[in-house]
């Protein structure tokens, strides 16, 4: 199911900033816009890069190098096959550049000397310092919170840890190349089965050409015992990065995983396409989290990440759950709508979701809810956050199918507007095919008032402080269903990304 | 000690203050009564920094410093505090999450160490008790859903905790019982110090039932026209302000 033309299914409110407000652009919003991105740095690391390009015999050169078995090399040519029949989406409310896809390089192996084979257990030490100024010293980390990580790093995963306790109680979490390795049955029969390859543009482009990613399977009747997370980074200059992820979480299981990202700085555009799946079966639960804080390009809103993502679970075991939660900052043009389908009676999903826009950045961003089974609820709170020259959109579809008897939705999208030179827009789609559901929809619009900070300055808070306590307040019902450790990143990362936007 | 000199100000372009002069030393208490427009919000807005309100001649010294050239959270470290008239609502933020900002930026001007987390919920249990505040408001999101009250109540209560040396208390009186007003009044006198000095900005005689003031002013077109002991505002209650007009008109 995809999107169609906004404006042949409902009418989109939109709701643009008053550009005649009394305050003109001050200070503040100038100093923001001078503010260069934190974690802009590059790493010396020695990659190995095919060619540029993309065509046939580039899908089995990837295919070849990861040693892949035919059905798979399969299944990325008839994408590839169908990707070159379509053409890119134009109904985001996006102004996207155009993307030569041919001057791209499709494949970075950070792991792979040119001058050499390498073992395995080592890992470039370059590339351990830059998880660090990132903040993600690993092993440290790791003993901290007790958090499994699947370290990413271009394409292929670097190092993958806590694999013995997991095995322990046979859960699966490794790369999705060795998966494809060791569990290829597992794999063969999930992959694919949420997004299939002709679901969208970028779902047929990652189809074909995808690098790694993560693979978990929770057996039946297991609680993992700890977060598991995959720190996403793109490196290599000019290589795409297109990441597959795949989560089957067996009946009476629970999971919790966790995704975060920053990258360096980059000057021109890098594409960004990937695929998440997520199965749920019978009475299994699972909570994926994201913060996304890739680059987004300069306060000129020159480079920068294109986040184009396809995220999706079934709901496909009765008294399922699946909560999506997403802090959205970085990226100069998110295009991700992490959805759900609810296919088992009783099942229950969530879209919980804060977005940040700055400069020039753009976000068209939400959720789709698909209710078929019976008694099936939904939960979507979207927040979004707009400063400087920047679009926010948040787009959802909630659809009842015809047999979802009682289905429930609930929906509540707010705005905040920081500034007078962005927009915030809401593009709710509704698709009601069983007359005993309930689907409500709650939509608000506000700006940080001049009262409001003149009442924390007076307090003594400053400015910038108080536009912190503001955001994370309008942002904490979201932020609360982030885990620990990451509600206490996520707040950092909102007052960070959004210092001196008011004045 | 507060020094108000010439002051001139405008909003939106208009002038509403027009040359006031006004000195209030430590421990004092100063009424300030004017009829609706007078230019009374206009001063307390202009001594905390509004930045709606230009200054375009005059001066005000705080304890020595020229506070028109400092911020309003400069000013507010500096010990001044405003009890607004219509206070602000700020969803989403919690009490405790505000005090604790504005203590600590306060102590982190002062060249303090922040509070630890602990002793800074015994400090607001403390304040709270003394300024009997319902330990409920203080988990709500800021003013949200408060009663005229209980917001006022919660000026009060913040005053405790940043313990200003010199507070404006804007028509603290507005919208209050009779019972609310004397809770209210009886928390500043509780909390006031043989320092600290006030500007009590009211239209009644109720509140200066409670808070005695040394001396009272008069505020009518952008100038003080009258100062006089306590019994002005009584006399002000009785008679209203046209008597005073007409004195000035003569």
């Amino acid at each position: 199911m995809s999107y169609q033309d906004p404006n042949s299914i409902s009418q989109p409110l939109t709701n643009n900033a008053d550009a005649s407000t009394a305050k003109p652009s001050n200070d503040f919003v100038r100093r923001v816009a001078e503010e260069k991105y934190k974690f802009g740095f590059t790493t010396d690391v020695q990659t190995e890069i095919i060619d540029k390009g993309l065509n046939e015999d580039v899908v089995r050169l990837i295919s070849a190098k990861k040693g892949e078995p035919d059905w798979l090399l399969e299944f990325r040519l008839q994408a590839f096959r169908y990707w070159q029949t379509q053409s890119q989406p134009s109904w985001g409310h996006l102004r996207m550049p155009d993307i030569d896809y041919q001057a791209i390089s499709y494949y970075a192996d950070p792991t792979r000397r040119k001058d050499g084979p390498k073992s395995t257990d080592e890992i470039d030490p370059e590339l351990m310092k830059t998880f660090d100024k990132l903040g993600i010293p690993l092993e440290e980390r790791l003993a901290l919170s007790g958090t499994a990580v699947d370290a990413v790093m271009d394409s292929v995963s670097v190092k993958t840890t806590f694999k013995e306790r997991l095995a322990e109680k046979n859960i699966i979490f490794c790369s999705i190349s060795e998966a494809v390795k060791e569990y290829p049955d597992l794999v063969r029969q999930y992959l694919g089965s949420v997004v299939p390859y002709r679901d969208n543009y970028f779902a047929a482009l990652n189809s074909a050409v995808f690098s790694d990613g993560s693979f978990v399977y929770i057996p039946k009747n297991t609680r993992c015992p700890m977060e598991l997370s995959t720190y996403f980074r793109i490196n290599a200059r000019n290589t795409g990065q297109f990441e597959r992820t795949l989560i089957v979480c067996d009946a009476g299981s629970y999971v919790s995983y966790l995704e975060g990202c920053t990258a360096p700085m980059r000057d021109e555009n890098q594409l960004h396409a990937a695929i998440v799946e997520i199965v749920v079966m019978d009475d299994a639960e699972v909570k994926y989290s994201t913060v996304q804080n890739w680059y987004p390009g300069d306060a000129e809103g020159r480079g920068g990440v294109l986040n184009l993502v396809t995220k999706r679970g079934h709901l496909r075991g009765a008294n399922s759950k699946l909560s999506w939660t997403q802090v959205e900052t970085g990226s100069a043009i998110t295009w991700k709508y992490p959805s759900c389908v609810l296919s088992g009676d009783n099942s229950q999903a969530e879209f919980y979701s804060v977005a940040v826009t700055n400069n020039y950045q753009q976000a068209d961003t939400g959720t789709k809810m698909i209710h078929l089974g019976r008694n099936t609820r939904s939960t979507i709170i979207s927040k979004g956050i707009s400063a400087g020259h920047s679009e926010n959109s948040y787009r959802g579809l909630v659809r009842i199918g015809h047999h979802a008897d009682g289905a429930r939705n609930y929906s509540s999208c707010d705005s905040l507007l920081l500034g007078d030179r962005c927009g915030a827009h809401t593009f709710p789609y509704m698709d009601v095919h069983n007359n005993t559901a309930t689907v409500e929809h709650e939509a608000t619009t506000s700006k940080i008032s001049e009262d409001q900070l003149l009442y924390c300055n007076q307090r003594g808070i400053s400015t910038e402080e108080a536009v912190g306590l503001i955001v994370n307040g309008y942002a904490k019902d979201v932020i609360n269903k982030l885990p620990m450790e990451f509600a206490v990143e996520a707040q950092k990362l909102l007052s960070v990304s959004l210092e001196g936007t008011v004045g | 000690m507060l020094e108000i000199k010439n002051l001139h100000a405008t909003v939106a372009g208009k002038e509403i203050l027009k040359g006031v002069n006004l000195t209030i030393r430590d421990g004092e208490i100063h009424a300030l009564m004017g009829t609706n427009g007078a230019g009374k919000s206009t001063l307390s807005n202009v001594i905390v920094g509004h930045p709606a309100y230009e200054v375009t001649e005059g001066s005000i010294t705080f304890n020595g410093q020229d506070l028109l050239a400092m911020k309003t959270e400069e000013r507010a470290h500096a010990g001044i505090f405003m009890s607004f008239q219509q206070p602000i609502e700020i969803p989403g933020v919690s009490m405790t999450n505000f005090m604790r900002a504005a203590v600590n930026a306060r102590y982190q001007a002062l060249g303090r160490e922040p509070l630890k987390s602990t002793d800074f919920l015994k400090l607001m249990r403390e304040k709270r008790a003394l300024v009997g505040i319902d330990n409920k408001l203080v988990n709500r999101s800021v003013n949200e859903g408060f009663s005229g009250g209980e917001k006022k109540r919660n000026e009060i209560f913040q005053m405790a905790m940043l313990e200003p040396t010199f507070c404006i208390l804007d028509e603290t009186d507005s919208g209050l019982d009779v019972d609310a007003l004397r809770i209210v009044a009886e928390g500043f006198n509780k909390l006031r110090t043989a320092e600290t000095s006030a500007l009590v900005i009211t239209h009644y005689q109720r509140l200066l039932d409670y808070i005695r003031p040394d001396v009272v002013h008069v505020l009518l077109g952008g100038r003080i026209v009258k100062t006089e002991g306590p019994e002005l505002a009584q006399k002000i209650e009785e008679q209203g302000f046209d008597w005073i007009k007409e004195e000035q008109d003569a």
